[in-house]
């Protein structure tokens, strides 16, 4: 029996390995048991909400794992038993974990109707997807504060901007489809958008982090839909960009988390999601957790947020998701030769 | 008039637990009827929704380049949105294949061309209700059939229901207590009624045989007019019983009072003195009997006019001086002193006749039980109570059958001879209930008996 439990300590890790994480760390002391929890949030930005979260319960380790949103639907599907809470910011994906029976009921937990769904899916931060500029590329010119403002920008100088847009490859970001299809549902402004960038050679990233490296080193002048928190949350960026929320019509996400169907600790996964509602709740201790807070209420502005509804599962259909990608494809790689990092 | 009645059941209660219990199943039939109801209202507003989604999706299938494509809108699932947060499950099937949605949800066997058919299956073990539609697409050279279910958990419907099951349990609940209520109210005035009159008649007076005339409810009148037709022969029959005794007193005295004064006249017409003598004890024995048919036929008297007293009043020491002027001759036969001591005004409200009779028993049984030549004292007093005492200086009472000597023809042992029938007694005990009051027996220090008629 011993040699059993031996083996197996020995190989879950390997299994585990085998697995392409964007980052792994574990939390608290080695020899508690150890609570799961697969994320598509940077370590960095998590970190002190678990560490506040340990210094509560001493008698748990925390292991985090980091990787992209699809690949987390993706990953976490197959083995749902291994996880115990996930963390995304695909709200579609999400909730169609939810919807098929993935999440658990977490009663206990008081959260406003919008920010939460069937009890079992929390949000806990509003994220605006924003336009982000390098400084110095629009020198000397006015900041584009719309979406149609940035497109006539655009247009007006396509040398100055061809192969220095970037955004969101829909087809490896679940975040950036999100964005796409939000934005494609609002306005037609959006297809337009999306032809110049096309137009323009736009590059195309996987995550926030590196399209945002890229606009501080230059590389890129301007990136759209990009989250503002991960620009504003980095020190050395600040001063070279600007985070710009596109005043015509925002598209906010709710990142959520919820507690695996399969957990093996559902008392320990419950207290980690009431607790990190709690923490990110508007008026809790802000300048301690680097995640922007839930916004409980609408800005002057009237932002809506994308609503946590069964709607958020109609791009993640088959034939919805293969016309949108045609379309999506055929405005922003117009050469064959296009970049398609 | 407390009569032991045989008791089996209550009109009352019956009647209350008939309208109870029919209030509980009226309240218990609006709660299945109405949640019911409800119940398939529900399920429509919630076929409607999911209707309207399945014809959305349904309707933005196309066939295009030979490819069918189905660009349905947000709303189509948006509208699906609950308070509940109900879970949305939807497949499109072109043909015999799923092309989109979810592989596993149960396929409605629906004619092609059918506009929505609704049914309730169980995917991932909960009751789902889904709701199908198809259509034939054409295009060039091209046919085939398109098939879109759509289901929806059903937490929110349950979530309504469970509400409205609340309310109409409220409002059976209340239904329940009103009619209660009412049903309460409703026997006791009915009853009510029956009690006024049960309490008008028990409020008479025992010998009030007069007919109920006061306005009683339709249901009562053949119980009411068959007591009172009871009353009616029941005063006939008392009637005829008072007239009867009066009569047979009458028709006892007269001849006993023929024979004893042929007796007496015959007496002064004989010489011989064993002839004398025989005849003496005729006219006694005669005057004994007259005397016990009297007191018969007072008893019975006594019985009728006690039920329906003649209120007068009466001087006590007055009534006994009367009687005293009446029995000193007797007394002075067997050299009897009758002494009466009078002390203060002892005045009682009652049937005079009925008290003198009773006087006249008291002292007749103390001159009876007297030896010659004594002393009977009776003494008229109103402390405590208005009472009359009469004391002889006789036998006195047999202590060991003090207590039964009032009963009707009970005489003690000490009779030896002297002629009675056992009424005496039991006479002025009837009186002295009648007015309220009692008869005391008991036996002097000195020797002699004491009894006291006391108001
Ligand atoms: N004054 C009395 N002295 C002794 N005994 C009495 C006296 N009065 C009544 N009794 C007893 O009580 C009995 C009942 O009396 P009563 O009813 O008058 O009937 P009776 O016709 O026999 O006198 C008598 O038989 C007698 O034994």
């Amino acid at each position: 029996m011993r040699y059993l439990v031996l083996l197996a300590l020995w190989v879950l890790p390997m299994l585990a390995h085998a697995q392409d994480w964007e980052d792994q760390r574990m939390f608290g002391v080695d020899s508690s048991p150890t609570m799961r929890i697969i994320s598509s949030t940077d370590t960095s930005f998590f970190a002190p909400i678990i560490e506040s979260f340990l210094a509560e319960r001493p008698d748990v380790s925390i292991e985090y794992l980091v990787t992209g949103t699809a690949d987390l639907d993706q990953i976490f599907r197959a083995s749902p038993a291994e996880f115990d809470v996930v963390i995304s910011s695909a709200m579609d994906l999400q909730l169609k974990l939810a919807n098929d029976g993935f999440a658990q009921r977490i009663d206990d937990i008081t959260h406003p109707a919008w920010a939460q769904w069937r009890q079992s899916l929390f949000a806990f931060t509003t994220e605006p997807a924003t336009i982000v500029i390098n400084k110095a590329a629009f020198a000397g010119q006015d900041v584009p504060r719309t979406r149609l403002e940035l497109i006539q920008a655009l247009r007006a100088d396509p040398d100055r901007f061809r192969g220095r847009v970037g955004t969101y490859d829909v087809r490896q970001s679940g975040l950036g489809y999100l964005f796409a299809t939000q934005d494609a549902r609002a306005s037609e402004s959006f297809w337009r958008l999306t032809e110049v960038m096309g137009s323009l050679d736009a590059r195309l990233y996987c995550c926030s982090g590196e399209m945002i490296d890229d606009l501080a080193d230059g590389t890129i002048a301007v990136a759209y839909n990009v989250l503002g928190s991960y620009a504003q949350a980095r020190q050395d960026t600040r001063d070279k960009l600007e985070v710009i929320l596109p005043s015509d019509f925002p598209t906010t996400m709710m990142r959520t988390a919820f507690v695996s169907r399969d957990t093996l600790q559902p008392q320990t996964a419950a207290d980690f999601i009431r607790h990190l509602t709690i923490a990110q709740s508007q008026g809790a201790d802000l300048a301690s957790f680097p995640l922007p807070p839930l916004i409980t209420e609408l800005d002057a502005a009237g932002r809506s947020r994308i609503a946590l509804e069964p709607a958020l599962m109609t791009y993640l259909d088959r034939l919805k998701r293969r016309t949108f990608m045609r379309e999506w494809e055929s405005a922003i790689i117009q050469s064959p030769s296009a970049p398609s990092q | 008039m407390t009569e032991v009645v045989r008791v089996a059941g209550s009109l009352r209660n019956r009647l209350a637990v008939t309208l109870v219990g029919g209030a509980a199943v009226l309240a218990i039939l609006l709660f299945v009827v109405v949640r019911n109801y409800a119940a398939q209202i529900a399920q429509a507003g919630q076929d409607q929704i999911i209707g309207a989604s399945v014809s959305s999706i349904l309707d933005a299938a196309v066939v295009r380049d030979g490819v069918v494509d189905v660009d349905f809108p947000y709303a189509s699932l948006s509208m699906l949105s609950t308070e509940f947060d109900d879970r949305v499950f939807y497949a499109i099937y072109q043909d015999d294949a799923v092309i989109s949605g979810y592989d596993t949800l149960p396929r409605s066997d629906i004619a092609a061309n059918t506009d929505r058919q609704y049914e309730t299956v169980v995917f991932d073990g909960v009751p789902v209700r889904l709701a199908s539609a198809s259509r034939t697409l054409i295009g060039a050279g091209f046919r085939t059939n398109i098939v879109v279910s759509v289901g929806q958990t059903q937490d929110a419907l349950s979530g309504t229901l469970n509400g409205i099951s609340r309310n109409v349990a409220l409002f059976g609940a209340g239904f329940f207590a009103l009619a209660t209520l009412i049903a309460f109210w409703a026997t006791s005035t009915t009853f009510g009624q029956l009690q006024a009159l049960t309490t008008a008649i028990t409020r008479r007076g025992p010998k009030d045989l007069r007919p109920v005339v006061k306005p009683i409810p339709a249901e009562l009148a053949p119980l009411v007019s068959s007591l009172n037709s009871l009353m009616a022969r029941l005063n006939q029959s008392l009637l005829q019983s008072e007239n009867f005794i009066t009569e047979a007193a009458h028709r006892v005295r007269t001849p006993l009072a023929t024979v004893r004064s042929h007796a007496e006249t015959t007496l002064h017409r004989v010489e011989r003195p064993e002839n004398r003598q025989a005849l003496r004890a005729m006219v006694r024995a005669i005057d004994e009997s007259s005397r016990a048919a009297g007191q018969l036929l007072d008893h019975a008297m006594i019985a009728f006019r006690a039920d329906n007293l003649d209120q007068q009043d009466i001087d006590l020491g007055a009534l006994v001086q009367e009687l005293l002027v009446q029995l000193t001759p007797i007394a002075e036969m067997k050299d009897i002193d009758l002494e009466m001591t009078q002390d203060g005004n002892a005045a009682v409200r009652g049937d005079p006749i009925l008290v003198q009779n009773a006087l006249r028993n008291l002292i007749d049984n103390a001159l009876k039980y007297s030896p010659a030549e004594s002393t009977i004292t009776i003494s008229v007093s109103d402390v405590p109570t208005a009472h009359v005492r009469v004391c002889d200086q006789g036998t006195g009472f047999d202590p060991d059958e003090i207590d039964d000597l009032a009963k009707r023809f009970k005489r003690g042992t000490n009779v030896a001879g002297i002629v009675g029938s056992g009424l005496g007694l039991t006479i002025v005990e009837d009186v002295a209930h009648a007015h309220g009051g009692k008869l005391t027996l008991e036996n002097q220090k000195t020797g002699g008996a004491c009894v006291t008629l006391s108001f």
